[in-house]
Order: C-alpha cells, then structure tokens, then sequence
C-alpha cells in the first residue's frame, strides 16, 4: 500500500484513547456548511443569464446537474464510503466540489457554459453526494447514546452553509463585477477557500476505535427501547427489507409537503394575502423566505435531538402527523391573518428539515451502524423524487387555478389538501415500520467494526 | 499507553477543540446574522 493510500486509509484514522468525539461535528460541519452552498446557486443566475445570454433555464443547468449527482453519487458510492473511510470521503468531496468551481471558473474565463455546466453540475455535484453521507456512519458511531442529536448537527450544516454562501457569494459579486471576468473570479475564490476549509473536516475526522464506547454508556439499555437493535443490516439487504421501503416513502412525502411551500413562499404570502387590508410587501415576503430558512435549519436541529428522547418512530408521527393538521388549519383558516399563517408555515419547515436530519438515526436504530452512511445514501433518491413532485403539484395546480380565473388562497387550497393526503400516506407507512427480522442480519464475522465492546473514556 | 498521559493528551488538545469549533461556527454566526436581518423585513415590510 503506497503512503499515499495510507493517509485516507480508514485504518490511519482510527482515534487514540484520548480523542474527543466532540471534535467529529466541526467535521462534519465542515464539510455540509460548504457543500450546503449549493442552495444559493441562485445568487449566480441573474449574472450568468446577463453576461451569457442565457435562459433561466439554461442558468439553472448547472444546479439541476448537482442536484441529480448528489442524489445518484450518494446512491451508488455509499458503500465504497463505507470502506475507504470518512477521510477519503471528505477528501473526495473536497476534490471534487473545489474542482467544480475552478473548472467553472476556466468556463467564464474562455466563454464556454458547458465548462460551467460540466464543473459545476457533474464534478462539483459528485462532491455534494460523497460529501453529504460521508460523515453520518462516523457520527452515529461516535454517538450511539445521541445519533438524532449528532446527524441534526452535521445536517443542520447542509441548511447553514447556504445561510453563509448567499451573502458571501452575493458581496463578492459586487467586488469582482458581475460580467464573465467578475463572475470566474468569484468561482476561482469560492473553488480556493472551500478546498481550504473542507480539508479541515478531512484532517480532523476520525473513526472510534472498534471496542469504544461512550463512558457510562451500555449498549443493552439501547437495544431493550422499541425498534432499536444492536445488530447489523448491510446497505444491501436492507433494500430487501419493507423497513426500508416504508422509510423510503415516510421521507419523500414529508421532504414533498415541505418542498412545496419553500419553493413558492414568497408568491405564496403575497397571493394568500393580495386582497386583504394588509398586503404583503416584496421585502417582506423575502423576510417571509429567510424567516422559513431559519425554520428549515433549527428544527434539522431541535426536532432531531429531541427524537434521541422520545424515539424515531414517535417523531416522525409528529412530523407526519401534526404536519397534516397544519396544513388543515391554512386551508380552513384563510382569513385568519398573517400571524396564523406564518406560524403554520414555520412549523411545517421545521418538520421539512427535520425529516432529513433524523432519518440516519431511524437507519442506525433498524439496520444498525454497519453500513448506515450507505443505506442512508441510497434513501436519498426519495429527495430526488420529492424534489420534483412537490414544486410540480404546487406550481401545476396554482397554474390550472390562475388560469380558471381564481386568484388569493384559492390558488392554493387544492395543492394543501394534496399534500394532507400525501402526510396521511407517510404517517401510514411510519406506523407499518417494524423491527428488522434476523435472516437479515450480519454475523460478527461480516460486520467487524462490531466486535464486542468495552467501555472507553468517552466525553 | 498510561491514563496520566491520556489526560495529558486530553489537555494538550483543548487548543484544538477550540479551533475546531471556531472554525465553523465563526462563518455559521455570519450567516445566521445576515439572515436575521433578512427576517426583520418581514416584520418591517
């Protein structure tokens, strides 16, 4: 094995004794604070159609191609995740998501969008899928006593880093000019300082060692909670199992009830409220979107640790379930006011975020820690899925009613009742989950990661 | 190795927990406050 190898093997990475795995989410944080960038893919539009002559469409080419990447590299690269290690992970992300950007850059610098398109989309959007799961399995290893805690820090991050990439990306356009010369600067330094600060995360990861244990901490206690097992699922068979599928369907309906309002909030405030005393002004309909940002990223965090108490199961009947009576309550409040509806809309988010935060821990208490960064990776199509069909229902219907000639909540009040429907399913499929039978499980010898453990010096 | 030299080690690496963090919640402040002020149009608008 060269030293190269070496470095990122998992081997080389396993954490001394005395190693903090309080020193694992900053990095993990790393990596989905920069990787969340992708979100604020819109700052570079307007300036791309300007100085490019591009459609919108054609501007947000590099953006879908990411987004389909994340969905398909996180699909099929989970597993060789698993076996290199969270360092060659977070290395292979870095790569690629810093090489997207320089290669964008050389496509403003030599006029050629398909440069941009191809970084951008195909390379960077590699980066976004290997860089997404490659923390998870590590942090629910280090934190069996608290995974919904510990995966809603690192996916809290994924919501956070477009939090910082807007107004960074946006500052920088303004000093750099927004014609291609301006525009390939800005890549090249976005391309540069993600490349430092993800290699960070890179260096400072570990893998605890296999016989570590939090301190106090007893496995046994763990494993008597319903629908929480000690044993290991490979990612697999945990495709051949109906847990999977069920948690398949729970996501892409709770990621679609969500995805619908935060793609059209700001139309959506304005046209609920066109015709009332009070109308919604333009900046505050965008005050309206951050507001739902902010919602988006704390309840990745709340609801997701909160789950550690009251159990994966329970939460997601919340989610689904007290999601679906929200939604009720806009459809048949629709003159309520303004305060009614942003409340409504705040918690929604925060269960939208939430559901992609507290979904690995769900995976680590069925299919066990084994290959859970995998089998997380390939749930991930369900965002793919959900990713088209809640702005499709949304945008399809409010078009058909504009056209019928309706206009204010009316415009809404069918797509809400789909998506009622659609939580019902999700909540159904939640309450078909089921403890993983045993002809699934590995033996120690296939899983050895699992070897028994004694108790270490955890904090 | 000795539980005396873990705890050294332990010790040794505060300065690096404290880096670790700054690292990411220093950007992370950032953009929460660009966000904040982003939310009070709504209230203002």
């Amino acid at each position: 094995m060269s030293t190269r190898e070496g470095f990122f093997d998992r081997s080389r990475t396993v954490a001394p004794p005395s190693w903090s795995r309080w020193l694992i989410p900053p990095a993990a944080l790393s990596i989905h604070l920069s990787i969340g960038q992708a979100y604020a893919w819109s700052v570079f539009k307007p300036p791309l159609e300007s100085s490019m002559n591009l459609s919108g469409k054609g501007s947000a080419l590099p953006f879908q191609l990411a987004i389909v990447m994340l969905g398909l590299s996180a699909a099929f690269g989970g597993t060789l995740v698993e076996r290199k290690g969270p360092r060659w992970a977070m290395f292979v992300s870095m790569a690629c998501f810093s090489s997207g950007f320089l290669i964008s850059a050389l496509g403003m610098a030599l006029s050629q969008y398909w440069l941009v398109v191809f970084g951008y989309g195909f390379v960077g959007g590699i980066g976004l899928g290997i860089g997404y799961i490659s923390p998870v399995s590590t942090l629910v290893k280090w934190f069996p006593d608290r995974p919904g805690m510990a995966t809603g820090i690192a996916i809290m991050g994924f919501g956070g880093g477009a939090l910082i990439a807007s107004p960074w990306s946006t500052q920088m356009l303004s000093s750099f000019g927004t014609d291609k010369g301006g525009i390939a600067e800005t890549f090249l330094v976005h391309g540069i300082v993600y490349a430092v600060f993800m290699s960070f995360g890179a260096l400072l990861v570990r893998v605890p060692a296999p016989d570590w244990l939090p301190a106090g901490w007893d496995p046994r206690q763990v494993a008597e909670k319903p629908l929480v097992t000690n044993a290991n699922v490979s990612a697999r068979n945990a495709l051949r199992t109906p847990q999977f599928w069920c948690l398949w369907v729970v996501l892409c309906l709770n990621v679609t009830a969500g995805i619908g309002i935060l793609e059209k909030a700001a139309p959506m405030i304005t046209d609920f409220f066109a015709h009332t005393s009070a109308p919604v002004s333009a900046s505050a309909a965008a005050g309206f979107v951050a507001l739902l940002s902010l919602s988006n990223m704390l309840g990745r965090l709340g609801w997701s640790a909160f789950s550690d108490v009251i159990g994966r199961k329970n939460i997601y009947r919340f989610y689904l379930g007290a999601g679906a009576l929200i939604y009720l309550i806009i459809a048949l409040t629709q003159n309520a006011g303004k305060p009614v509806f942003i409340i409504c809309a705040v918690v929604i988010l925060s269960f939208y975020g939430a559901g992609f935060s507290t979904i690995p821990a769900y995976l680590k208490d069925l299919f066990g820690s084994y290959q859970v960064g995998a089998i997380h990776g390939r749930l991930l199509t369900a965002w793919s899925v959900a990713g088209v069909a809640g702005p499709l229902i949304i945008d399809g219907i409010a078009d058909a009613q504009k056209n019928a000639g309706k206009t204010g909540p009316a415009l809404y009040t069918e797509s809400i009742y789909i998506m009622i429907g659609l939580l019902v399913i999700g909540f159904i499929a939640n309450e078909l989950v089921r403890p993983v039978h045993t002809k699934h499980h590995e033996t120690p010898m296939e899983a050895p990661e699992q070897a028994p453990a004694s108790a270490g010096k955890g904090e | 190795m000795t539980m005396a030299a873990t705890e050294q080690d332990r010790t040794n690496r505060i300065p690096l927990m404290i880096l670790a963090w700054a690292w990411v919640t220093l950007p992370f402040l950032y953009g929460v406050f660009e966000l904040i002020r982003k939310v009070a149009q709504l209230f203002n608008g």
